[in-house]
């Protein structure tokens, strides 16, 4: 038997193949479905967020709140982990801590492994994704089944995110509709024979295949909106339901939370279920928001863990200019504004965060070592509109000019690029006039031999040559201006 | 070192830049916590925000909850029904008296079970008017959380004077239950999703109908 036959679930994209972004755009934006697609989801929303956001008074003042809570966790997160650390502990929380993704799913296998369970029920997660928990699962002979509709589209069709809040938004309903028919049968209940590509007829199947899974789960693994450190309550805003249904039917619950993901008392979460669902669907509330604290008897899984995750974060907030990406809420309000995302996709950023979040936060979390992370901070036209909508004002624009220099250091630091080599000649003849003399001496011989002509397209010399192909240069001059001057005033004196 | 400790260490190290160790005189929060909508109507936007989610509400005198409550149960035709814990005797009474075959929670229900039971009704602990949210702190007459999720039609019973008009004001309210660490479930509409072409879907996973039954 090969593994393929072996796997459990569905064999997922893979995003080792996807090039660096400027390879991988040109593909994306020629495939016209999907732009199709993504132009019509990100318009809506788009329309949607802006008038929930007008509805409310005192949204500016709302997004600075935001803000200065987010940061004012960041600057003191050790205090805070602590303290949530502590408070979850006395309500019977499990507390793991993980320095990498490998950390976090050896302890998410061990967990299963000790409750001999075989399959976990996920609520949709990005730090699950950012860590490839479901494959390391998979590797331990445990099913990892993804139960919101979106993560669900993608994982059968054996496809990879591209939104971090609608994960299939580059799929239409024709797409759904031939996925559901092809795979719901083979990982558990078929969808019904004939079903139409009807979005109701669809989240019906949808309701039907993953009920089953609900009702039998003794696991759950869920990420975590926000963890209240006064008194360790972990709070999940969902919409369908699915997350709830995890978080409640399983006797064992698994949350792995990123270490930033923190407010401070109960009270700040007035600020955040304000901004949050507004920013990220533009819907007044999301239909369900659970909060939970520790165990309670006789309701919901009698055992919790939580695993605070690291996986780069502590890098993110040790670059003064760049640990604001930690402020992020997952709302996706920046991806659906941005004009290269709304036409490129999700897929061409290459990880499971993109958008202009994905630009600054990637490269962080992960270091430049990889030519395409050093290319995210480019993948943007620094138009800022993610900075306006952004409900914690994260300055993305400054941060992406931030990590440009970041990426141009690292480039440079061992091989001088070809500018860096012009830039350094020109700084040595502006620095003196007798070097800026001997260059306009050379110059004048050129004149010479291009005998006031312009000079156009050019033969193979490196760097002229392409520069050329679209500009005409003057002629260059026989004389300079100190010539001139010498001649046409000093020495008529 | 134990990674619980390389975590910390870096953040320490990560954050060496700030010399004000008291978060609060560090980054100052330039926002009042927990002032009400100046809304005219505090209940009649709760019915409009509630309602725009596409539930059903109904309003009442505290004598007709009962009377709504099986009204509730027949035009969503549900046979069958779980009735939390502390629920007003008065309305166990009156659906005993009718066709609806009635659960009770204790001994607690397995998950199969409360699968196939019809619907359940529940009271409420908070309504907030700006959003059209329901908060359960799941205590009495509420259930554990598994009760109003199972079932596919889920009847509720809010007071007006549990109506506040924000977000803010409710989570003042919802401090206590939270400090003394029970759940608590918002609820904005029933069951929903827009996840395939942004339209919005109503009835995924939870109950697919939601029914408040307003008391004033």
């Amino acid at each position: 038997m090969t593994a393929q036959q072996t796997r459990r679930t569905p064999e997922p994209g893979s995003w080792l193949g996807i090039p660096a972004f400027p390879k991988a755009a040109p593909g994306e934006l020629a495939n016209e479905t999907q732009r199709k697609n993504l132009r019509h989801a990100t318009t809506t929303i788009r329309a949607k967020r802006i008038v929930r956001a007008s509805e409310v008074p005192h949204w500016e003042e709302l997004r600075t709140a935001g803000a200065q809570i987010k940061e004012r966790v960041g600057r003191h997160l050790e205090e805070y982990l602590l303290q949530a650390e502590e408070a979850m502990t006395k309500a019977g929380v499990t507390v793991h801590w993980a320095r990498n993704g490998a950390d976090a799913n050896r302890i998410v296998a061990d967990i299963a492994r000790a409750k001999g369970v075989k399959e976990v029920v996920k609520i949709k997660s990005m730090v699950t994704q950012e860590i490839d928990l479901n494959e390391a699962l998979e590797a331990e002979g445990i099913a990892a089944w993804e139960t919101d509709l979106a993560e669900l589209i993608v994982q059968l069709g054996h496809d990879l995110p591209s939104h971090i809040l609608v994960p299939a938004i580059h799929r239409n309903r024709d797409e759904v509709q031939e996925i559901f028919t092809r795979e719901m049968g083979l990982y558990g209940t078929p969808a019904p024979e004939g079903i139409s590509n009807n979005p109701e007829e669809l989240a019906a199947a949808a309701r039907v295949h993953l009920r089953e899974k609900f009702l039998r789960a003794d696991m759950a693994v869920s990420g975590g909106n926000f963890i209240v450190a006064e008194t360790g309550t972990l709070v999940i805003v969902e919409s369908e339901g699915n997350g709830r249904m995890c978080l409640t039917l399983p006797d064992t619950l698994v949350s792995v939370v990123g270490i930033e993901k923190l407010v401070p008392t109960l009270e700040d979460l007035e600020v955040f279920l304000k901004l949050l669902p507004r920013s990220s669907t533009g819907e007044r509330m999301n239909p369900y928001t659970s909060m939970w604290t520790g165990v309670t008897e006789g309701d919901g899984p009698q055992d919790l863990h939580v695993i605070l995750l690291d996986n780069g974060r502590s890098d993110v907030l040790a670059d003064p200019e760049g640990r604001a990406a930690l402020r992020c809420i997952r709302c996706s309000a920046c991806l659906n504004i941005c004009p290269v995302y709304e036409r490129v996709g999700g897929h061409a950023y290459g990880n499971p965060y993109p958008g202009p979040i994905g630009a600054i936060l990637g490269p962080q979390l992960r270091g430049l070592d990889d030519e395409r992370d050093r290319a995210l901070p480019f993948a943007s036209s620094l138009c800022g509109a993610c900075n306006e909508v952004c409900p914690v004002r994260i300055p993305f624009t400054d941060i992406l000019v931030h990590l440009r220099r970041k990426v141009v250091d690292y480039k440079t630091a061992k091989h001088p690029t070809a500018e860096q080599t012009i830039m350094k000649g020109a700084a040595w003849v502006m620095a003196d006039g007798k070097h800026l003399a001997t260059v306009q001496a050379g110059e004048r011989l050129g004149a010479r031999v291009f005998h006031g002509k312009w000079i156009g397209p050019m033969g193979p010399i490196p760097i002229a040559k392409n520069w050329l192909k679209g500009r005409d240069v003057e002629p260059l001059p026989t004389q300079n201006f100190r010539q001139w001057w010498k001649k046409n005033r000093e020495g008529a004196k | 070192m134990s990674a619980r400790e390389e975590v910390l260490a870096r953040i320490r190290q990560a954050t060496t830049d700030v010399m004000d160790k008291n978060p609060v005189t560090d980054v100052p929060v330039d926002w009042t916590y927990g002032q009400p909508l100046a809304t005219p109507d505090v209940v009649a936007d709760f019915v409009e925000k509630v309602e725009d989610y596409k539930a059903m509400v109904v309003r009442v005198a505290s004598d007709g909850v009962a009377d709504a409550i099986l009204d509730a149960l027949r035009q969503l035709g549900a046979a069958s029904a779980v009735l939390p814990d502390g629920l007003p005797e008065e309305w166990v009474k009156a659906l005993a008296q009718s066709d609806i075959e009635l659960f009770s929670d204790q001994p607690a229900l397995d998950r199969a079970h409360l699968n196939v039971i019809d619907a359940v009704v529940t009271t409420a602990a908070v309504g907030m008017a700006d959003s059209g949210t329901i908060a359960l702190d799941h205590g009495e007459g509420q259930g554990r959380r598994a009760l109003s999720l199972l079932p596919d039609r889920h009847i509720c019973v809010v007071r007006t004077d549990q109506v506040v008009s924000d977000v803010p004001e409710g989570i003042a309210r919802l401090a206590p239950a939270l400090r003394a660490r029970r759940p608590v479930t918002w609820l904005s509409g029933g069951s929903a999703t827009s996840d395939i072409e942004l339209s919005r879907v109503e009835g995924v996973h939870g109950p697919r109908h939601l029914w408040v039954i307003l008391v004033d």
